[in-house]
């Protein structure tokens, strides 16, 4: 089922945990929500379930407003960051609970839920009592229990968030495979942005409440809409440069340097020129340049590290330690002094005051 | 390892002295049951009587009306009991899980309440009773033990600890604030609850002074009152007295061993989430 939130705010007594938000996610689509703690993300979900009435704005799912509808009558499930599971219930009960209180007869409340165990996995521990369970089996009997119902949105509030880095792996394919298995709308929340990036078909990120971005995680990092989403994704993050934009709107001068780079992509339309600007490369976006008469940035060299197949440089510029993932065909020692020239198209350029990207690069 | 030893040893020895200091009064109350009138008060003092008078403990039971008193204090016990339950679990639920307008402030006051001593309630109690016709009757017996601020107290700081999350969850399962209560919260506070209910059950059948004060016909007299039967004019006839307390007391014995494991559990659990 599509969601569709318009304006949606929530505010507890002076605090404003979610600000206008405005998003719609289409049916079908798993979507991580991503951000800093704190951010809004589990309010979000809390008012998508509705266990929290928004002060402000709508709620749509398909085009029926939910805003006053109880969580029961949402066709939602959910899973928990601490999965709230019924302690004192066996598994088997605990995935039957949903369809009791719908006062679906137990033999058939039974055969559903045993199903549905099987399809997470878990059918061997029905008779168990969750405190006899792994984090990982614990999680596959949340989301059993919130799928058995047969939802239209499956809600996950960081349900990976307590397992180590392995089961971390394999528990997200798993939701991955069971949502393209049943093919249900899916919010996501993490604040992972490895585990959004690898099995979202939408990240929706966050920062103090307010929506930053809303898209393919590949087009977020290739594109990102500011400063804040530029440096959230990605590891080791990305450079950030203090510049200025010349007169001719083309060059970029690195504050503190006498090195220009020339943008290969146009800036936006309307934008008022010639302000201060943080200029910002990805590591894997630089390369080693060798010709001397072509652009780039000057540094020393005061780490080579192996990392796979590349080399990860840790080079001087101003004081401030830039990183650059580069081939290792080109031997580099440490102390020596390098210039890191930009892939085409691969500079972002940001606003210092608003943060906002400059530079037009969307392939439209 | 010689010093782990000897300080557990200190330990043992600490504990078994407790335990003796204990169980002392107990020790003498059957010791006294079962002598004979002239043993009873002479020195030296004799722990083994000459002969066991278990004569006494018919005598006892058939000198006042120990079956009416017994049906009494079951009565009371069992339904003070149940209600104090039911009030603990709603007041519980309400003061840690709805929200409504001035709850913590209900809450402080009512705390405050448990610093008033009880003696100074039994005056303004009895008047109130008086005034609803209600002294002499079970009314008085039960009602105005049918609530407790400890338990309530108690049994809040445990539901407190249940995550609102499992609220949540069975919230969008479909289950309505009472079904949760009942299906989740009370089993999940069992231990908690018989606590309540046992230290309940205990004190109600123990209580002396509010039923000797309300009651004034021989048919409403629980078995703590009744126990005054012996002592007369005359003097006390503490044999008797002591048997009759004997059989009065094990049944609390008994339901305390049943119970203990979950009394344990229950004082054990409510140390770790303090
Ligand atoms: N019930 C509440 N009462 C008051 N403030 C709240 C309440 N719930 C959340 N907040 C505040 O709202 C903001 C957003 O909280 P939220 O739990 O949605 O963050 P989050 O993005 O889920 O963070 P995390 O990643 O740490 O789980 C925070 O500043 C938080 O303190
Ligand atoms: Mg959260």
């Amino acid at each position: 089922m599509e969601v569709q939130m318009k304006d949606v705010t929530m505010q507890f007594n002076n605090i404003t945990a979610v600000d206008r938000m405005n998003v719609t996610i289409e049916d079908g689509e798993l979507v991580s929500m991503l951000g800093p703690s704190g951010c809004g993300k589990s309010t979000t979900l809390f008012m998508l379930a509705g266990l929290y009435k928004p002060t402000a704005g709508e709620i749509f799912f398909g085009d029926r407003l939910v805003n006053k509808i109880e969580p029961e009558h949402r066709e939602i499930g959910m899973v928990f960051q601490n999965y709230a599971l019924y302690p004192h219930l066996s598994v088997l009960k605990n995935i039957m609970f949903p369809l009791k209180m719908r006062k679906v007869s137990k033999g058939e409340a039974e055969e559903l839920a045993r199903e549905m165990a099987k399809l997470v996995q878990i059918d061997h521990l029905l008779d168990r009592k969750p405190g006899q369970l792994s984090g990982g089996q614990q999680q596959r009997v949340a989301i059993a229990r919130a799928l058995v119902k047969k939802p239209k949105i499956l809600l996950l509030d960081e349900p990976l968030s307590n397992l180590d880095a392995r089961l971390r792996l394999e528990m997200r394919e798993e939701i991955r495979r069971i949502q393209q298995e049943v093919k249900i709308t899916t919010i996501f929340v993490t604040h992972d942005q490895e585990e959004a990036m690898s099995i979202s078909d939408k990240i929706l990120l966050m920062k103090d409440g307010k929506f930053q971005q809303f898209c393919p995680p590949q087009e977020m990092y290739d594109h990102p809409e500011n400063e804040f989403v530029a440096s959230f994704l990605g590891s080791p993050p990305i450079n950030l440069f203090p510049a200025s934009l010349m007169d001719n709107l083309k060059d970029v001068s690195i504050s503190g340097t006498n090195d220009v780079i020339t943008l290969s992509s146009p800036l936006k339309e309307g934008m008022d020129p010639a302000r201060q600007v943080t200029l910002g490369i990805r590591p894997e976006d630089f390369y080693i340049e060798t010709d001397e008469k072509k652009q780039g940035i000057l540094g020393k060299t005061i780490m080579v590290e192996r990392i796979g197949r590349d080399n990860l440089l840790n080079v001087e510029v101003q004081n401030k330690t830039v990183r650059a993932i580069v081939s290792p065909d080109l031997r580099i020692e440490r102390g020596d002094v390098v210039k890191l020239g930009i892939l085409p198209e691969r500079a972002h350029l940001f606003a210092v005051h608003t943060g906002e990207n400059l530079l037009d690069s969307k392939l439209r | 390892m010689q010093r782990e030893a000897l300080s557990k040893g200190f330990v043992y020895t600490l504990l078994i002295i407790g335990g003796l200091l204990m169980i002392l009064p107990f020790v003498w109350m059957i010791s006294t049951s079962l002598k004979a009138p002239n043993e009873v008060m002479i020195m030296p003092p004799k722990w083994i009587p000459d002969i066991f008078h278990w004569d006494n403990y018919v005598t006892a039971w058939t000198m006042a009306p120990f079956a009416r008193y017994t049906l009494n204090s079951l009565v009371v016990v069992i339904a003070s009991t149940i209600g104090e339950l039911i009030t603990t679990i709603l007041a519980a639920y309400a003061f840690s899980r709805i929200n409504f307008y001035g709850r913590d402030i209900a809450f402080a006051v009512l705390l405050g309440t448990m610093m008033v001593p009880g003696e100074v309630l039994l005056i303004p109690n009895f008047v109130t009773l008086a005034n609803l016709g209600w002294i002499d009757q079970y009314e008085a017996l039960i009602i105005p033990w049918l609530a407790s601020i400890f338990s309530i107290f108690l049994l809040r700081q445990f539901f407190l600890s249940i995550p609102k999350e499992l609220s949540f969850a069975a919230k969008i399962d479909g289950c309505s604030d009472f079904r949760f209560l009942w299906s989740i919260m009370v089993p999940l506070a069992k231990p908690a609850l018989i606590t309540i209910a046992l230290l309940k059950a205990i004190g109600s059948w123990n209580a002396f002074l509010w039923p000797l004060i309300v009651t004034s016909s021989e048919n409403m007299r629980t078995l703590p009152v009744g126990l005054t039967s012996f002592s007369t004019d005359a003097g006390t006839m503490y044999e008797l007295l002591m048997a009759a307390s004997t059989m009065i007391i094990l049944p609390m014995i008994i339901l305390y061993i049943i119970l203990q494991k979950y009394i344990i559990e229950g004082v054990a659990r409510a140390g770790i989430k303090g």
